[in-house]
């Protein structure tokens, strides 16, 4: 269990640097969304499946969408 | 204030901080040990209420007042959306606006999982206190999986599904019954947000008293909150600036 937990802890900080270096906004939307998900394979193994089922939902799908949706508003009004 | 007290001022913040921080952290139980002092005492709680969910417990009974003020945050920062995203004078809206159809493989995505979605988000709302997930997790996923709709590229089914005045209102009702629930535990058991109903047998549907419905509650608040707040988004894509020459303002020169 340790082993599957610092696998996950070092996924999640390479998302991290993954979402940081990733230049393209609407790229980004994506990359975060994927670093959403490590969290919640994190979450999982760390034992809070209540914390994952949130974070699954608001990480990888409202908050990229939403992201996204900005970024097509602005490029639309160019 | 000048620049150099500025970074006096930011200093002297980061260091309290980072020094409460330290205190905080120092006398933590050690990662993965066996000493657990706020487990020992929630578990206890949660099974002596019938909730098999020691988290929905935690979180709706033993400390059921954070999730009402974590509840009105999320409120008012829907109402802070519509209220800074609402169109402007000089916008109208222009429908299906330069948008290709999705690719025949998103589509069915889309529709694969948009029951599917539906049905789980139901299941966490209704069983949230027996097995993990809630009102929160629910609800946010009813209003996410309604969403598929546009994935799959039928924004205007997605429309005329969604009502938007009967989700604003129904997520008022929603954080109002949570604040109700708080004030019938006040009145019968004596104090706010007391766990006043009987707490069934351990386990089952109807069992943690007060707990499922708060977490009905916390759904419908939740599950519109979440439709209104991405209505605002998608009304700004579809919202487009009427031409300047129309409109001349107070100064009389013309729009850019």
């Amino acid at each position: 269990m340790t082993v599957l937990i610092g696998i996950a802890l070092t996924l999640v900080l390479a998302g991290g640097v993954v979402v940081v270096f990733t230049d393209d906004p609407q790229r980004q939307a994506v990359t975060l969304s994927v670093y959403g998900l490590l969290m919640t394979v994190l979450f999982l193994l760390l034992a809070a499946p209540d914390v994952a089922l949130s974070q699954v939902v608001v990480g990888t799908a409202i908050v990229p969408l939403m992201v996204m949706l900005t970024i097509r508003k602005m490029r639309g009004n160019r | 204030m000048s620049r150099t007290l500025r970074w006096w001022v930011l200093g002297a913040g980061l260091a309290g901080v980072g020094l409460a921080f330290l205190l905080a952290v120092v006398d933590l139980p050690s990662f993965g040990s066996v000493l657990h002092p706020s487990r020992d005492l929630a578990v206890p709680a949660a099974v002596q209420h019938g909730t098999a969910n020691v988290v929905a417990s935690v979180t709706f009974d033993q400390r059921g007042l954070d999730t009402l003020v974590e509840e009105t945050i999320l409120f008012g920062s829907v109402v802070a959306v519509a209220a800074l995203l609402r169109p402007a004078e000089d916008e109208r809206l222009q429908r299906e606006r330069g948008s290709r159809p999705p690719l025949e493989a998103t589509r069915l995505f889309g529709y694969l999982l948009l029951p599917l979605t539906l049905v789980v988000g139901l299941d966490l709302v209704a069983h949230g206190h027996v097995t993990p997930g809630g009102g929160f997790q629910g609800g946010i996923m009813l209003a996410t999986g309604l969403h598929l709709l546009y994935v799959a590229g039928r924004y205007r089914s997605l429309e005329e599904l969604r009502p938007l005045p009967l989700f604003e209102t129904a997520e008022a009702v929603g954080t109002a019954a949570f604040v109700a629930m708080g004030f019938a535990g006040l009145a019968v058991a004596g104090s706010f947000l007391a766990n006043f109903l009987p707490f069934g047998a351990f386990g089952q549907l109807l069992s943690a008293g007060t707990v499922p419905l708060l977490n009905v509650a916390v759904g419908i608040a939740v599950g519109s909150g979440g439709v209104v707040l991405l209505a605002q988004f998608f009304r700004q894509v579809f919202l487009v600036t009427e031409d300047a020459d129309e409109h001349v303002d107070e100064k009389g020169a013309a729009r850019p």
